[in-house]
């Protein structure tokens, strides 16, 4: 058995009586009792989670700009203000997707990207690799913890408890950050709602998650951060998309930045040819009505054949299940049938977006 | 650690049986099993009138997590299930052995009840599968 990686934060998990799970390698909290209710305080007041496992990587040098324009698909020549952020996909040769990250514009020729835990490792060396060719310096910055604040109450609850230099972090546009030396706050999240992610030092960690509890906003597990991300219409790598995985059949279109004929990034040419060649399948949501669960892996019946969920769950907020599936992609039926279990449950397709800053985003059926 | 209580008895797929004053046995699911369920959002139990044979599924609880079969654990016919569950699943995980109990059974052979495990047994197995 591998010893589990764990964050500065562990102790306050084990404190809370959190079910602990391996994530990718690292010690993880699961929930801290109910699923559910954790995800029902993150769409109703506050709630905050320790993203710890994910990692910080900074980009400095004279060729930052240049070096990132061509390793990832977005492009940071939109990044106007300092501060601002974009999300992104790092693609392979072949235009399969490496992660999908966010990338700050720290002033300068300085950026900060928060990658996934899971490809972290693989993502640092081939950034590492591409940065050869490049007068650009790429620097893990493992010392940080990260640690988001996310509902509708978040950014009232959490602007007290900010070093004083900070709190002008309440007139953060989203995709927007200030930082001071030691502490970086950003208003992003991964759950659809209002919120900060917070990267501050290690030994800072747990007095300020404590701080927080005290305030009011719960500890929320990553049972629940994966509802509350699908609800969202938010990928998550791993699931939703990997490195065999065309971003264009996986709803990351709007993340592929080819309105300068000039930028060549790595995955362009495939990504382009595949858009004169057309995708064979496309992402979409679907909305089961009925009793059961759309769950990863669930057939998804067509016309023109088989479809796969590659993400679902029962949806705490709406209360039905609801899913990202693959489908063949000239399907264009609203009604497709699910197959759970050898029954043929009919399904809804929809945008793949199910609620956002709590509210739903599709018609619910009525009982 | 989970409870089990003492006049119950248990499978090793963690449902639990209790015997009622009538003749006829009341089948739910352990506080253990719904602890690692999660929270539980539908509830498909065997229809009333209808024959089950143990230890072959015939129920299914679903949690926001995942789908698990429920195991016959007596050969009978359905009398009652557990109607407040449609609307309230989580009665499961708030008391599995009162007001989460999932349906009741007339055995056809009151003998298999003296298969299953008592809670001694059962906290055992419990132990020895965590």
């Amino acid at each position: 058995m591998t010893t589990l990686k764990t964050t500065p934060l562990h102790g306050a998990h084990q404190r809370a009586g959190a079910k602990l799970v391996d994530f990718a390698g690292w010690e993880m909290p699961l929930h801290y009792g109910s699923q559910m209710e954790e995800h029902k305080r993150v769409r109703e007041s506050a709630g905050m989670f320790d993203v710890s496992h994910m990692q910080v990587v900074d980009i400095h040098g004279p060729q930052a700009q240049a070096f990132l324009r061509y390793l990832l698909a977005n492009d940071v020549a939109k990044l106007k203000t300092e501060g601002r952020a974009l999300y992104s996909c790092m693609l392979n040769e072949a235009g399969g997707v490496i992660d999908d990250l966010i990338i700050y514009w720290t002033g300068g020729d300085s950026y900060r990207a928060v990658v996934n835990a899971a490809t972290a490792e693989g993502d640092i060396a081939h950034m590492q690799k591409v940065a050869e060719d490049f007068d650009v310096n790429v620097k893990p910055r493992p010392e940080f913890a990260l640690i988001a604040i996310q509902g509708p109450q978040a950014v009232e609850k959490t602007l007290p408890l900010l070093p004083d230099d900070l709190r002008s972090a309440g007139d953060l546009k989203p995709f927007s950050a200030v930082w001071n030396d030691k502490w970086f706050v950003a208003r992003t999240g991964y759950t659809g709602e209002d919120g900060f992610e917070v990267m501050l030092p290690a030994e800072q960690a747990d007095g300020f998650w404590e701080k927080l509890k005290a305030a009011g906003v719960h500890p929320i597990g990553l049972g629940a951060r994966d509802t509350l991300r699908l609800e969202a219409g938010m990928n998550l790598y791993g699931t939703d998309m990997d490195d065999q995985t065309n971003p264009l059949t996986a709803n990351l279109g709007w993340t592929i930045a080819l309105k300068d004929a000039e930028r060549d990034f790595i995955g362009r040419a495939p990504i382009e040819q595949s858009k004169v060649e057309g995708v064979k399948e496309r992402m979409v949501g679907l909305v089961l009505d009925g009793r059961g669960v759309l769950r990863g892996g669930t057939r998804i019946e067509t016309e023109a054949g088989d479809g796969v969920v590659t993400s679902g769950s029962f949806s705490p907020s709406l209360g039905v299940s609801v899913a990202f599936a693959r489908i063949p992609a000239g399907v264009e039926a609203e009604q497709l049938h699910a197959d759970i279990r050898g029954r043929k449950l009919p399904v809804r397709v929809v945008k793949p977006v199910f609620v956002r800053n709590g509210e739903p985003q599709i018609d619910l059926p009525k009982n | 650690m989970s409870e089990a209580p003492k006049d119950l008895k248990y499978t090793k797929s963690h449902e639990w049986v209790r015997s009622e004053a009538d003749g006829s046995v009341t089948v739910g699911i352990t506080d253990h099993a719904q602890e690692l369920l999660g929270d539980l959002v539908f509830v498909e139990a065997p229809e009333a009138g209808s024959s089950i044979e143990a230890g072959t599924a015939c129920a299914t609880v679903e949690s926001v997590k995942a789908a698990s079969d429920i195991y016959a654990p007596i050969s009978g016919e359905v009398t009652a299930v557990n109607e407040d569950l449609a609307d309230s699943p989580e009665k499961v995980n708030e008391s599995p052995f009162e007001d989460g109990w999932l349906f009741k059974v007339k055995p056809s052979d009151a003998g298999e009840l003296d298969a299953l495990m008592d809670a001694d047994a059962y906290a055992a197995h419990v132990e020895a599968e965590s």
